[in-house]
């Protein structure tokens, strides 16, 4: 199916049907070097050597089974953890703790329960910025995830699918120049789940911000992304710890056409490195 | 039986239906009936009010049959609700119960917001920093173990027995149950909503006031409302010990002079008092979960 029917507001990002190159470096967006970053929990190595460089305004899918380490890694990006070995670069310098220049959209959608879905988004916004500047970020980002009629509505009051969004609105608040998400459409159902798809692609299209999305849904990865991180155990298997253990690169402008061949071949191949039979 | 017929009218349908349509009428009918008492009482303003002063009105009333009408007690004993009011009447004519009410009042309310403001302040250090709980938490916990009527000839000794001491015992009364249920509720905040804020940049106070504090509000209230509780309870168990003035002193005096209707008006306007006092609370209560919660 096309992504055209469940698009809601905005343009379809058509610039990027001719020209591609020119998407490749919007101002705003950063880098992410992963030079061989490992972590431990105590005696146990969940990630070790994990190298990458991702570069600014690309979408990089993390994909590996449960409890490998993607969440971990992707915490790891955003300074919500610092206690991992190696180096991670956002930009030219390291990560910092809580990094401003990263912004998190977690698995659950983590709203406030008394703030209103508006009162929420304007959390994410830079200290920085003016009253105004941030009222009005704040109208467009409502816009933007269709939730400006619902603006003053409590997250109790609106549904799991919106709550998500408003999750997001408040990640872009600060005009991150790396937008991390977690399973950020795992809990939707599956109607949902491609409108939010549909709606990060929009997004991207709009802000070009680097994105790194953990994802357990292969389809969503080969949909969404430029190139897909495979987490898991190399095939020494003695070795401890999940690390880099294949890189595909998606071919094909998004949206991408999900019944293509070159797709299925990579939906197996992913499958396979998943520990997944596909048949 | 299908479903419209039940919904057709009873002229156009026939046998069973006619009688089940009927029925369900009947019991439309009722259901309103029934539940026409709260929504009632919801139209009339104060009806809440009305229906929870019907249990001590009739409590009057029987006090009214045991005395004046039946005569089973001696005055002494249990004096008839005029004399009681009689009581209240004249100490007011001769500006001494208003006196009495003043500074019991005053030092349950200064007792309660120093016990209150510390418990708010030491239970959300605790609340928040492992360190401080680490280190405070212990030392705390023995002296919540020390019943609190322990410390009246301490306080007397050090502070004497004029206000200080009685609005000092008050304090400890009212402290500990705010700074426990502080304390407790700041442990449990969200772990998620914590990391949350802290991802987008809030720490500190700011994160404090932000997420933790709004989140623990409804247990800031049930504590601070106990701790009210306590504070009366305190006033009294001081006023008793040593005073001159005050509440407590008009029902030790009460008991010295044989003054029984005396004794019951400290103990009515206790009661009085004392729900008034909860009953302002627990409308600032509304009013913040209405925002927070
Ligand atoms: N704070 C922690 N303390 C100890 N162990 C941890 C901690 N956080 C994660 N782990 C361990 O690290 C491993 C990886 O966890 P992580 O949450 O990154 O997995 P994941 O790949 O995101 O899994 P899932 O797909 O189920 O979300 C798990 O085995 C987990 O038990
Ligand atoms: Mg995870």
């Amino acid at each position: 199916m096309t992504s055209a029917p469940v698009l809601e507001p905005v343009k379809a990002p058509a610039a990027l049907d001719d020209a591609p190159e020119e998407r490749a470096v919007p101002d705003g967006s950063l880098t992410v070097t992963f030079r061989n970053v490992g972590r431990s929990f105590d005696a146990r190595t969940v990630l070790r050597d994990v190298s990458l460089k991702v570069t600014p305004g690309e979408v990089v899918a993390i994909v590996g089974a449960s409890g490998c380490g993607k969440s971990t890694l992707l915490r790891a990006v955003g300074g919500l953890d610092s206690g991992f070995t190696g180096e991670i670069l956002i930009g030219d310098s390291s990560v910092t703790p809580y990094d401003e220049r990263t912004a998190v959209g977690f698995q659950e959608p983590r709203l406030l329960p008394w703030r209103s879905v508006r009162k929420n988004i304007e959390l994410g916004l830079p200290r920085t910025l003016s009253k105004e500047a941030g009222r009005a970020r704040v109208d467009e980002l409502l816009k933007l995830v269709g939730l400006a009629e619902r603006a003053h509505l409590r997250p109790r009051e609106i549904s799991g699918g919106m709550a998500q969004r408003a999750s997001l609105a408040r990640a872009l608040a600060r005009r991150p120049g790396v937008l991390l998400l977690d399973e950020p459409f795992g809990a939707l159902d599956a109607l949902t789940r491609l409108k939010m798809q549909d709606l990060l692609l929009d997004i991207h299209a709009q802000t070009g911000t680097t994105v790194l999305l953990v994802t357990h849904d292969v389809d969503e990865a080969l949909q969404l992304a430029d190139r897909i991180l495979l987490l898991g155990h190399g095939g020494s298997s003695s070795a401890e710890g999940a690390s880099v253990k294949q890189l595909l690169t998606v071919p094909g402008e998004r949206p991408r056409d999900r019944a293509s061949a070159e797709l299925a071949r990579l939906r197996g191949e992913l499958y396979v490195g998943l520990g997944v039979d596909s048949h | 039986m299908s479903q419209t017929s039940l919904h057709t009218p009873p002229e156009s349908a026939s046998g069973t239906a006619v009688s089940i349509a009927a029925e369900q009428r009947a019991a439309g009918k009722f259901t309103p009936a029934k539940i026409a008492g709260p929504k009632a009482l919801k139209r009339i303003p104060g009806g809440k009010v009305l229906i929870g002063a019907v249990v001590p009105l009739l409590l009057l009333l029987l006090w009214w049959l045991a005395t004046d009408v039946l005569g089973l007690f001696r005055p002494v004993q249990l004096p008839a609700p005029q004399s009681v009011f009689d009581a209240g009447v004249e100490l007011l004519n001769r500006g001494e119960l208003y006196q009495h009410i003043a500074i019991s009042v005053q030092r349950v309310l200064t007792g309660f917001a120093i016990g209150a403001g510390c418990g708010l302040f030491l239970g959300s250090v605790l609340g928040l920093s492992k360190i401080a709980d680490a280190l405070l938490h212990p030392t705390i916990g023995a002296f919540r173990a020390v019943p609190s009527l322990a410390w009246v000839p301490l306080l007397i000794l050090w502070m004497g027995i004029y206000e200080d001491s009685k609005v000092t015992l008050i304090a400890i009364g009212a402290f500990f149950p705010v700074f426990t249920s502080v304390h407790a509720a700041l442990r449990h905040v969200d772990p998620h909503l914590v990391e949350a804020g802290r991802a987008f940049g809030f720490h500190g106070f700011r994160l404090l006031g932000t997420v933790q504090l709004p989140a623990v509000v409804p247990s800031v209230f049930s504590g601070l409302r106990l701790a009210l509780a306590q504070a009366w309870l305190f006033l009294v168990a001081a006023e008793l010990i040593a005073s001159s003035m005050g509440l407590g002193f008009l029902l030790t005096e009460s008991q010295n002079n044989g003054r029984t209707d005396r004794l019951l008006l400290a103990i009515v306007l206790l009661a009085i008092l004392g729900k008034l006092t909860d009953a302002l609370l627990g409308m600032i209560e509304r009013r913040a979960l209405k925002r927070w919660a």
